[in-house]
């Protein structure tokens, strides 16, 4: 039923649902291209493997729930929690990997706490931790970048080291992620950890690879902020407080430095995190001062446990932790309406 | 005569303590990682509550209203440390696994609740049959979550239940998902039994909404014919 809105010149953006996820997908066109021409076609299969989990799951629940299946189907929300978390997984990790994490992403994180628009939590952060902490020694097995490694693994071996045929091992392909080096070292200095790591000498600042697929999250990123899907509110405050965080313990590159502000902008998972994740507007802060304290609480948590914590990259943890905080964010920075003197918070209006 | 049957059916069904009342949430979730573990903890649960309860019933006319919380706490104590002792003679490698949980059992608010609610107000048999039909009722959740976690997590059932039954359980281990299940960590972790335990109450409500609507669609048969009035006094 089409609700016909009569009075008023209201402003008709013509965005629905669907189109603003499709830019949303469109816009990690460049940092998939870059991840695929790094690390090859393992991204785009984890991608599709996600995909198809996502959508099944989306339809058996739909149907369990007696909800119109193309409808919700149509609106891709589902495709975009399973291109995120296709992203965000190791590519040549074994099949299942993806198929459980979407299934807990789907189901445990979105569906079960009322589907679209109701989960307070990230759920392609959930379907990627679920599976960070049951399967720690998969989901830390990056391959490297195909220069480094001689050659990304050839379609064959791709498909050998996903579906468990053949006798491939992705150990002969793995190397450690320039987060990981630079975590892991104790004993020469930061400049001298450059010149030996290859993936740290090739790179120009943040490790080869690396450094440019999230250049390429980056530029999508600017896209969204440019088609107004997102505000630079959240990516902003995230991006200077773990720029911050880093050049106060940077410590000039000695043999306990926590890393550079450029290897923390550029590597890992922080420009994916910091346009498409944070800015979810479900599972964080609702209003522009929120979404400040939000991006500012995920990078100041990425660089903590990135630092002193036990896994190489923190992202999804730093996500999942502030989506707990949003809702009192959210209280404490309602906006003054207009009209009204100072603004408000929530739970006073409640109590009266 | 008391009404035996509901007690037990609110025991085992529809107060069950761990679904329905909600009690006794931390060995609920701590100790069911594993089927043997979520065994041993309930069987020391059972005994607990059946010998509170029949105690506390004992004594009801004497205690005074103003201590009965402490009284139930010191009778409930008491009868911890018998089950401790005991499961440290005769299932020393279980007590070690269990841990700070036995001792624990004293806070488990489900064993409290039943004393209070139950024996201070009840003979002595209804008592009795309450505190053992409420334990079997917490063992038997504690049981499907460990049966759950334990699948999901390691891939076996009855692992180490020789800890429980001695050498003749050596070899009950059933590799249920295969040899090498890489085993799904989050299972065994503390969110794994959050959501089991969540899946588990959601299931309970949809079977006893199942029944509710089946039992309102039925069509009431009355015996017999009737003849509709049409004169007359209508009533």
């Amino acid at each position: 039923m089409a609700l016909m809105r009569a009075s008023s010149p209201h402003a008709r953006s013509g965005d629905s649902t669907s189109k603003v996820m499709l830019q949303v997908a469109a816009a990690t066109i460049p940092g998939v291209l870059a991840l695929v021409l790094y690390f090859g076609i393992g991204v785009l299969v984890n991608i599709a493997l996600c995909t198809v989990t996502a959508v099944a799951c989306e339809a058996a629940v739909m149907k369990l729930r007696n909800r119109p299946i193309g409808f919700y189907l149509k609106d891709y929300s589902a495709f975009v929690t399973a291109l995120l978390l296709g992203i965000a997984l190791p590519p040549y990790c074994a099949w299942w990997l993806p198929v459980v994490g979407t299934a807990s992403a789907m189901v445990l994180a979105k569906h079960l706490y009322g589907g679209m628009g109701y989960n307070p939590f990230n759920p392609a952060m959930v379907g990627y931790v679920v599976l960070l902490i049951s399967f720690p020694v998969d989901m830390t097995r990056w391959v490297g970048p195909a220069e480094i490694i001689a050659g990304a693994p050839s379609l064959g071996e791709a498909f050998g080291l996903i579906f468990g045929f053949g006798n491939y091992s992705v150990d002969g392909f793995t190397r450690a992620t320039p987060l990981e080096i630079v975590r892991l070292n104790e004993s020469v200095l930061l400049s001298q950890l450059y010149e030996m790591e290859p993936v740290l000498n090739k790179g120009a600042v943040a490790g080869f690879g690396w450094e440019t697929a999230n250049f390429g999250f980056l530029v999508g990123g600017l896209f969204l902020l440019f088609r107004r899907i997102i505000t630079w509110h959240a990516p902003v405050a995230m991006l200077a407080t773990l720029a911050l965080m880093s050049l106060l313990f940077y410590d000039s590159g000695s043999s306990l430095s926590e890393g550079s502000p450029t290897l923390h902008l550029f590597s890992g998972a922080t420009m994916l995190g910091a346009f498409f994740i944070i800015t979810d507007p479900i599972s964080g802060a609702t209003s522009n001062r929120g979404r400040l304290i939000f991006g500012a609480g995920v990078g100041l948590l990425t660089y903590i446990i990135r630092a002193w914590g036990t896994y190489p990259d923190a992202v999804a943890f730093a996500v999942l932790l502030m989506n707990f905080a949003a809702p009192t964010i959210d209280n404490y920075t309602l906006p003054r309406t207009y009209g009204h003197k100072a603004a408000r918070r929530a739970t006073d209006l409640e109590e009266r | 005569m008391a009404p035996y049957g509901e007690i037990s059916r609110n025991g085992l069904w529809n107060n069950n303590p761990a679904l329905v009342q909600l009690l006794g949430l931390c060995p609920l979730l701590a100790v069911t990682g594993t089927v043997v573990n979520a065994i041993g903890l309930g069987l020391a649960t059972i005994g607990v509550l059946t010998c509170s309860n029949l105690a506390v019933s004992l004594v009801r006319r004497q205690m005074p209203d103003t201590v009965r919380l402490p009284a139930s706490v010191m009778i409930i104590a008491t009868f911890v440390t018998c089950a401790e002792l005991l499961m440290k003679a005769f299932t020393y490698e279980l007590y070690l696994v269990l841990g700070i949980f036995i001792p624990l059992i004293v806070t488990n608010c489900a064993i409290l609740g039943r004393a209070d609610a139950f024996a201070s107000k009840n003979p002595v048999l209804p008592s009795l049959v309450d505190g053992f039909m409420m334990g079997l009722g917490f063992t038997a959740v504690l049981i499907v979550i460990g049966a759950v976690r334990e699948i999901l997590g390691q891939g076996t059932l009855f692992a180490d239940m020789d800890l429980l039954l001695g050498p003749v359980a050596k070899d009950w281990a059933i590799p249920v998902l295969g040899g090498d299940y890489p085993g799904f960590l989050v299972a065994v972790l503390p969110p794994g039994a959050f959501l089991v335990a969540g899946l588990l109450i959601a299931a309970k409500n949809a079977i006893d909404a199942g029944i509710e609507r089946r039992r309102s669609q039925q069509v009431k048969i009355v015996p017999g014919s009737k003849r509709v009035r049409v004169t007359g006094k209508i009533s």
